[in-house]
């Protein structure tokens, strides 16, 4: 891989504070100075220099969900155009779901996944180990085989799924200590939310959709931090979405519990309102809920019980979506929106500062995945993992403009407050100017 | 009218009585030996079903042929993306036909909103029942029917008070009657065990009572849901029997309801379940007048969405519409 480019970035304000100028070299950053005081000749033919004033230098975005489609279904993302995706969205890490086909299971399957990130050299693609055997919430999958593979996977999930076997849960919670590693729930009570279509709620109720129930959430939280506690584990829930999965989370932090939550971009930004179109790119798993508690949500990540922002990007087919709500697939793509949405939820709104945003969507992941290289300070000697936004250049979603493989936005034709300029893969840039660039 | 009759929230008052006294104006037109009027003739409507409903289709078949539409009926049955064409391609090909009006019943809420909204179709959309979402002319068939047996078949229906009993969690008639029944002044209570009422009825504009005896000693008209037997398995309520003891109208019960008084059912019943098969029969019963009362509103209400003129005003949007208000 060739690193004889050094960039220059100038005036960019450094988790928003004060204007300063940065080198990258050699895949590090080599030096932070004073606007003008580095002691690089930017005239020289090895330099790129980027004007970076009046943007916002974060480091590199680190996602703890997203679903890559392979291996199984390419037609709908691959690694390679999920990695672009990420990148175009400020990302340098992403955790991969394991509910590919086949599932990502066992060593074999994560280390393909694995391969096939480092192949696209967009982002590092970290996979997530299933937890139990193709998500079948019977038998425990082979954890220590995937944490001990080339992949060294710490996160393991069955999401698309809930593990709702109570026994399955704690054993699991139990075994991932002997490698650090964390359970990553998908709370989701299956019998309650049988065939559920939107949030239960009064709009259900005239929509004629099932309802799924924010107890069908709250329950299983409840369940699994009292788990988490009792044998002394970590647990993380995936895509909290209602105000009392907050609070739960909220009363587990403060009897010390070792719990981690992450919120969505679009449970942050869109509530169920969106579902009286019948428009099934508004349809999600866990749903699209009420105002109240897309309040609590941004409340709860703005005080921190809620460590992080994720994507769950799903790519889906538009077959899978250009079809009646009930046949159509849930989920909603999410990598490339993700900081103009939080933008809009949390800093236009003064819940989070840019330095916030650094913590919630970089710092906290990586800690969360165990992700050593990302999520790290701004400084010199670090991996020059970074990501340049324009805080005040609004962009309106196209469809057509997006790296993704599957245009399932439920954000086309919004305005979105805030860009991505640049990101730097350990000093390569990966998107310059708003575009990708290929290796 | 709007373009589409998709929710009976479509309909303001003004829309609702326009197509109650369009449809007895039909009644009176088509009770006439000759049964058919030539106003939609060159006109196509396309009954597009995908669930099984053949009281449905062959009401809006017999309504469109009276008219004199050309009907295409369109079985699709489990048609969805996993099962074969889907609703989009469905659509496309109506539209290659040059569908005018389409009739769809579909077992996914929602999906003829979509159809609508779509850009598939430039025709109209008339929903005939979707899912557990609606059923609007379900609503104006019933409401008809009321307003012939408590308000001499004139004006709205303010102050009459209809007691529906049944499954309203899974019911588009219940939906679509409550909105429709409010918009004309009637006072709607809703009775079911709390396991068959959806999160939010409370919200909704009408009463909602646990308990049938105390619904029927002032009730104008009661109006009978089907239960299907599947929600049994699914622990809504015990069994076939007690539903039957708590919210079935029987002979007994019948008998504390006001003389003047009508029994309805949207039909299929469930005859011993939650209409004993003597009240279905008794002379107080509407419920087959409803099926004939189907035929006038879905001839009203593909009248005024296909054609929009007044009737009998002599102001027809198609060379055919005069000789067919006169005929």
């Amino acid at each position: 891989m060739r690193q004889s480019v050094t960039y220059l970035i100038r005036n960019a304000h450094i988790l928003g504070g004060d204007a300063a100028d940065l080198v990258l070299r050699d895949g590090l950053i080599a030096e932070i100075a004073s606007p003008g005081g580095t002691a690089i000749d930017g005239a020289s033919q090895d330099v790129v220099t980027i004007d970076a004033t009046g943007l916002v230098a974060l480091p590199g975005l680190v996602d703890l969900h997203t679903h890559l489609r392979e291996p199984g279904r390419e037609d709908a993302e691959t690694v390679e155009s999920g990695s672009r995706a990420a990148a175009a969205g400020g990302f340098t890490a992403v955790f991969a779901m394991a509910n590919t086909s086949p599932v990502a299971d066992t060593a074999g399957t994560v280390e393909q996944v694995w391969r096939l990130g480092r192949e696209a050299g967009f982002v590092d693609v970290q996979p997530v180990g299933a937890v139990t055997m193709g998500l079948g919430g019977q038998q425990l999958a082979e954890l220590g085989a995937m944490a001990t593979s080339a992949a060294s996977v710490r996160v393991f999930s069955d999401d698309g799924k809930c593990v709702h076997d109570a026994v399955i849960m704690r054993r699991a919670l139990e075994y991932v200590k002997a490698f650090d590693g964390v359970i990553a729930q998908h709370a989701q009570e299956p019998r309650l939310t049988e065939d559920a279509q939107m949030n239960e709620g009064v709009l259900s109720g005239i929509l004629g959709l099932r309802g799924w129930p924010a107890v069908a959430e709250e329950a299983i939280i409840a369940r699994d931090v009292l788990l988490a506690e009792h044998v002394g584990s970590r647990l993380h829930i995936c895509h909290v979405s209602t105000s009392g999965s907050v609070e739960l989370i909220r009363w587990a932090k403060s009897r010390g519990i070792n719990v981690t939550a992450e919120v969505t971009p679009h449970h942050l930004l869109l509530t169920e309102q969106l579902v009286t179109s019948y428009d099934p790119v508004f349809k999600v798993n866990p749903p699209l809920r009420s105002d109240s508690d897309v309040e609590a949500l941004r409340a709860g990540l703005a005080d921190g019980t809620i460590d992080a922002v994720a994507t769950d990007h799903a790519p889906h087919t538009s077959e899978d979506k250009d079809c009646e709500w009930g046949a159509a697939a849930m989920g909603m793509i999410g990598l490339e929106t993700a900081v103009g949405v939080v933008a809009a939820a949390m800093v236009e709104t003064g819940l989070l500062d840019w330095a916030g945003v650094a913590d919630r969507m970089s710092f906290r992941p990586a800690r969360i995945g165990r992700l050593e290289g990302h999520g790290r300070p701004i400084e010199v000697g670090e991996p020059a993992n970074l990501v340049l936004i324009d805080p005040h250049a609004a962009r309106k979603v196209d469809r057509e403009m997006l790296q993704s493989k599957s245009s399932n936005t439920p954000y086309a034709g919004r305005t979105l407050p805030a860009s991505v300029v640049a990101t730097f893969l350990r000093g390569r840039a990966t998107l310059l100017g708003g575009a990708v660039v290929d290796s | 009218m709007k373009r589409h009759l998709l929710s009976s929230a479509d309909l303001d008052r003004d829309d609702a009585l326009l197509v109650l006294d369009t449809a007895a104006e039909l009644a009176a037109l088509t009770g006439r030996t000759v049964k058919k009027l030539p106003t939609l003739r060159g006109r196509t409507v396309v009954n597009l079903f995908f669930e099984d409903s053949t009281r449905t289709r062959i009401s809006f078949e017999a309504a469109a042929k009276r008219l004199s539409a050309d009907v295409i009926n369109f079985s699709a049955k489990g048609s969805s993306v996993s099962k074969g064409e889907s609703l989009k391609d469905t659509a496309l090909t109506l539209e290659a036909m040059g569908a005018d009006a389409v009739v769809i019943r579909h077992a996914a809420s929602g999906a003829p909103h979509q159809l609508a909204h779509s850009g598939w179709i430039g025709g109209s959309v008339v929903n005939a029942g979707d899912g557990t979402h609606e059923h609007p002319t379900q609503a104006l068939l019933d409401a008809f029917t009321m307003r012939r047996h408590l308000a001499g078949g004139k004006g709205d229906l303010e102050g009459r008070k209809v007691t529906i009993v049944g499954d309203v969690l899974h019911s588009r008639v219940a939906r679509s009657n409550v909105l429709l029944l409010a918009t004309l002044g009637a006072e709607v209570t809703l009775v079911a065990p709390p396991t068959l009422f959806p999160v939010g009825v409370e919200t909704w504009p009408c009463a909602t009572s646990y308990d049938l005896d105390s619904h029927l000693r002032d009730a104008d008209a009661v109006m009978l849901l089907r239960v299907q037997l599947e929600r049994m398995n699914a622990a809504f309520v015990p069994s076939v029997r007690e539903y039957s003891r708590r919210y079935g109208l029987d002979k007994q019960r019948m008998s504390t309801m006001p003389d003047h008084a009508i029994v309805m059912h949207p039909g299929p019943m469930n005859r011993g379940m939650e209409i004993a098969s003597d009240v279905a029969d008794a002379p107080r019963s509407v419920i087959v007048e409803q099926v004939a009362n189907g035929v006038s509103v879905r001839m009203a209400v593909l009248y005024l969405l296909l054609g929009g003129a007044q009737l009998g005003t002599g102001e027809p949007d198609t060379d055919d519409a005069d000789t067919g208000v006169e005929a």
